[in-house]
């Protein structure tokens, strides 16, 4: 659980990300007349409530609902880098569970996150997910866009594009982990890449 | 306890923080032994799939020393490398330059030419890793040295009763056997001490140390108090001329040996191998569905991916123990 | 007998010295003179005829220091100390006579091996050397040395010093032959059945750590074995490096009983417990080794009431590269001439738990007296042996600051208080340290060669 902060400019409420999501899984339903082949998997952290919201948006509009994962990519960060001799770069962050409980042969994959940045974490995800299967395509919804990718990663559904300086940072709350929903600009030095 | 400083540590001169390695469990606080269990536990979900492997290691090196010959462990080391997508090498002491007398610290200036990010170590003297940590710059695991430590082979231990029995705070385990010269007894000792498990060590009175000022007894039937019976190798070693700890193998099966009628039903039973089948442990146990043996040796390999993950990495922060709720 | 490079006697003054001499009973400030190696003057104003004149204001002036255990690996180990480098070092520490142990390569257990020693002492020792000669041969344990004609050729006691004489039918017949040279013998007290393969103390640390450990009664065991036989023979004997507590109550026992029989301690055992193993630093292995506090009291308090009459540093030089090596396989000893005095005054005189008399005085008086050498002292008329010592001067111990050969301390990187400055040894100047600017000594060599000869 994180906590709330305080400081950082509002930049969706619950309202907003409400409608936000919704369009989202419209937009999922339409792009994929067979619901059946699709599969949304969260990446965690916040991904994976995400996920779930969706897929629970998809199962009231479609009348059914996608396959749903988890994928967690702490083992395939390629920040893991420390030589002998010193100090780990960045605290590893928290490891959750990947949960793939479905084959993922024909399926279309729709990785599910909360900001795109540089697209290292959807690059990670990716191949952890190649780890565990073959799927038939592998999609991307994101609900904040903040630019500045360093790979070529383009997302297929995304709820807001913003634009952002690289002193910023995109704070995602959602009561499931943080008790509120709403997402925040806050002003912060360069923490890494998401 | 106290923990053991590195050798001449301070005469290093001063620079960035010390490095991480695994020399000893006093090396480890609690929340690093929840954190080494819980990514153990979320390694095992990975080697369930068809593509075992993880990226995580990919271009490090770790080199194995292995001066004792041992296939389990020095083999646990290298598949728990090569899971990660690391690069190994094994130097084995029989055949190579050791044998021509090359001592301990020109073999870890050799091997640190290469670089290697971590260098596991089994040594028959105590001390051995705080040499190779301090005469190259690779992270050092603690493969077994001497009578002294045994880091791994405890944790693996922990994890097989976490996973086999049940939560281990409050549990009370059984070690019986050579406790005097055994590392393994060392190391469980205190990873014991850490997690709250309450030891009773039982066995002759020549091979349990009473300086240690653990519970221990002569009694082989302090046993039966216990979760889990853990069981020490007898060597022969033990009862030639000399030595005289037991007067003879059959006086130690007699009085010590681990048979059916000295367990209750639902004891568990464990033993870090090899195991003199029909001496410390009766054949019937060790084949028994009470007996964790196999599972040891499986939990081995995760127990290894974490370590060598957490000494190069510092490891995850903030990973939950695992409840007692959540082990299959 | 001891023998030592050909010197002449020095001229020199030392003027308002503490004088410290407890046995002669001075404790004033006064001027000392010497005259071609003799004292000639102990005064408060003496006139310096001349001399060179040392001001020794604010320094303590002693009888010198007389070492009984020391290890100059020569011959065999040359490559870590020669009679030569052991002697320096000596010298350095305040010595002005060191007895040489016989566990050499070869042994020295025949009159010709004792006599190229004499030789080669007669060339290159700085100070007086005396040597002890085996108990038995090879230190095997089974025969006899010919102690008489050791004797005749000057071997000043006898010892199997490494390894105890395991029979005690055997050492029934030493302690009986002995008597007829004169010589004392000093043994090495320990029950290798007991001991065996042990690397450290058999106590909490060795537990804890997985070492094969030497208990207390090893060394006690034989001990009382000695002691017994000593009184049935009614022989004197002298007990090398004790270090456990039920040793020292057996030597007590025995001379509350009439018993002629003397103890001596090092100083590692008076300062350094088993905690010290912790760092698995290999100088810090020794046999007999450093034990728990409680043994360690009971050493000093034995010292202090002069149960313990004599402090030996057990000096063991060890080349690098054997040290250098895991705990278990390292050689056990350790190096102690040039550390001595300043360790024991910086560990047990300035926290009050000796006093300094006492010190002085088991670093000399006590070791002379027990293998009837001439005892230092600071009298007109006797020859000049005699230490100056600078209280308050502060020195960190380096490895490269060691004139022994060898360089495995246990005080690596220490800081100690209180430093020998001036060693006169049969008269002779032969260590001068001190240096206008008070820079550390030892490193350096004395001042020109005819300053030193006035």
């Amino acid at each position: 659980m994180s906590a709330v902060e305080a400081s950082g400019k509002v930049l969706l409420d619950a309202d907003a990300l409400a409608r936000t999501l919704s369009r989202i899984a419209h937009e999922i339903i339409e792009a994929n007349p067979s619901i059946d082949e699709v599969a949304l998997v969260g990446i965690q952290t916040r991904g994976v409530p995400l996920a779930r919201r969706l897929a629970r948006r998809i199962e009231e509009r479609a009348g059914r609902a996608p396959e749903l994962g988890a994928v967690d990519i702490t083992f395939y960060r390629d920040d893991v880098r420390v030589h002998g001799g010193e100090a780990p770069l960045h605290a590893q962050p928290v490891v959750r569970e990947t949960q793939l409980d479905f084959p993922l042969e024909g399926r279309t994959v729709v990785l599910v996150d909360d900001v795109l940045y540089t697209g290292r974490t959807i690059r990670a995800a990716i191949e952890a997910l190649f780890d565990y299967g073959r799927p038939a395509r592998v999609q991307l919804a994101v609900i904040v866009d903040r630019g500045h990718r360093e790979l070529p990663i383009r997302p297929d559904y995304v709820g807001k594009n913003l634009p952002t300086a690289r002193s910023e940072r995109i704070q995602v709350q959602l009561v499931e982990v943080d008790e509120v929903d709403r997402i925040l600009l806050v002003p912060n030095p360069e923490e890494g890449a998401s | 306890m106290n923990s053991i400083h590195l050798v001449r540590d301070d005469l290093r001169p001063p620079g960035p923080p010390p490095r991480r390695h695994l020399i000893s469990i006093a090396d480890l606080t609690r929340d690093d032994v929840d954190r080494l269990l819980g990514t153990a536990h979320v390694f095992e979900g990975s080697l369930a799939r068809h593509v075992k492997k993880l990226p995580t290691l990919k271009g490090y090196l770790v080199v194995n020393l292995f001066y004792e010959s041992s296939t389990r462990t020095s083999s646990s080391f290298e598949l728990a490398a090569k899971r990660l997508s690391a690069d190994t090498l094994t130097v084995k002491s029989v055949g190579s330059s050791v044998d021509k007398g090359e001592s301990l610290k020109d073999t870890a200036l050799t091997l640190g030419a290469y670089d290697p990010d971590v260098i596991v170590i089994r040594h028959p003297q105590i001390g051995s890793p705080q040499l190779v940590a301090r005469e190259t710059r690779a992270h050092v695991v603690n493969a077994g040295d001497g009578k002294h430590q045994h880091p791994t082979q405890a944790l693996l231990d922990l994890y097989t009763i976490q996973q086999q029995v049940g939560p281990l705070e409050g549990l009370h385990v059984a070690v019986v056997g050579d406790v005097l010269h055994s590392r393994v007894a060392r190391s469980l000792l205190q990873a014991f001490d850490l997690v709250g498990i309450r030891c009773t060590l039982v066995g002759p009175p020549a091979l349990l140390p009473r300086q240690l000022g653990a519970e221990m007894t002569s009694d082989i039937g302090a046993i039966r108090d216990a979760d889990v019976v853990y069981v020490l190798r007898m060597q022969n070693e033990r009862m030639q001329a000399g030595a005289n700890y037991v007067p003879s193998l059959r006086e130690y099966t007699a009085r010590w040996g681990i048979t059916p009628e000295r367990l209750r039903p639902g004891q568990k039973v464990m033993h870090p191998g090899p195991m003199n089948r029909g001496v410390e442990l009766d054949p019937r146990v060790a084949d028994s569905a009470d007996s964790l043996i196999e599972a040891q040796v499986r939990s081995g390999l995760v127990v290894r991916m974490a370590v060598l993950y957490d000494v190069l990495t510092g490891g995850p922060t903030g990973v939950r123990a695992l409840a007692a709720a959540e082990v299959a | 007998m001891l023998w030592s490079k050909e010197r002449q006697g020095d001229n020199v003054v030392f003027r308002g010295a503490r004088v410290l001499d407890s046995v002669e009973g001075i404790d004033a400030i006064l001027d000392v003179r010497i005259d071609n190696g003799v004292i000639t003057a102990v005064a408060e104003q003496v006139s310096a005829n001349g001399h060179r004149v040392v001001d020794a204001t604010g320094l303590v002036l002693a009888p010198a220091f007389v070492d009984p255990h020391v290890h100059l690996r020569t011959p065999g180990r040359e490559d870590e100390e020669t009679i030569a480098s052991g002697t320096s070092a000596a010298a350095a520490g305040g010595y002005c006579a060191i007895l040489a142990m016989p566990n050499t390569d070869p042994i020295v257990d025949s009159a010709d091996t004792l006599g190229s020693l004499a030789e080669t002492a007669k060339r290159e020792a700085e100070i007086p050397v005396g040597f002890l000669a085996a108990i038995t041969r090879g230190q095997g344990g089974e025969e006899l040395t010919e102690m008489g004609e050791l004797a005749d050729a000057g071997a000043v006691a006898f010892s199997d010093d490494g390894v105890p004489v395991a029979s005690a039918g055997l050492m029934r017949r030493a302690l009986q032959y002995a008597s007829v040279t004169g010589r004392l013998l000093a043994l090495h007290c320990e029950e290798t059945t007991l001991s065996r393969g042990g690397h450290v103390h058999e106590g909490a640390v060795a537990a804890e750590l997985g070492f094969a450990a030497y208990p207390s009664v090893a060394e006690s065991v034989m001990v009382e074995r000695d002691l017994s036989l000593a009184a049935y023979e009614e022989q004197q004997v002298h007990l090398l490096h004790l270090s456990a507590a039920e040793s020292v109550a057996a030597l007590r026992r025995a001379r509350e009983s009439g018993g002629r029989a003397s103890g001596e301690v090092t100083p590692h055992h008076l300062v350094l417990t088993d905690e010290a193993v912790r760092s698995l630093d290999p100088n810090v292995k020794m046999n007999p080794p450093v034990r728990a506090e409680r043994d360690r009291v009971a050493l000093l308090d034995a010292l202090r009431d002069g149960t313990i009459e004599a402090i030996a540093t057990d000096h063991a030089p060890h080349a690098r590269h054997e040290k250098d090596v895991p705990f278990e396989a390292a050689p056990f000893g350790v190096t102690g001439l040039e550390t001595a005095f300043s360790v024991l005054y910086t560990e047990l005189v300035e926290p009050g738990l000796l006093q300094l008399a006492t010190l002085l005085e088991r670093l000399s008086a006590g070791p002379s007296r027990i293998f009837g050498l001439e005892r230092p002292r600071i009298a007109a008329g006797a020859p000049a042996n005699l230490v100056l010592l600078d209280l308050g001067a502060v020195t960190r111990v380096t490895a490269d600051g060691f004139r022994s050969r060898s360089a495995n301390s246990w005080l690596l990187g220490r800081t100690l208080r209180g430093r020998v400055t001036m060693t006169v040894a049969a008269g002779a100047v032969v260590y001068d340290g001190r240096r206008l600017d008070g820079a550390r000594p030892g490193a350096e060599a004395p001042a020109s060669p005819a300053a030193e000869r006035e």
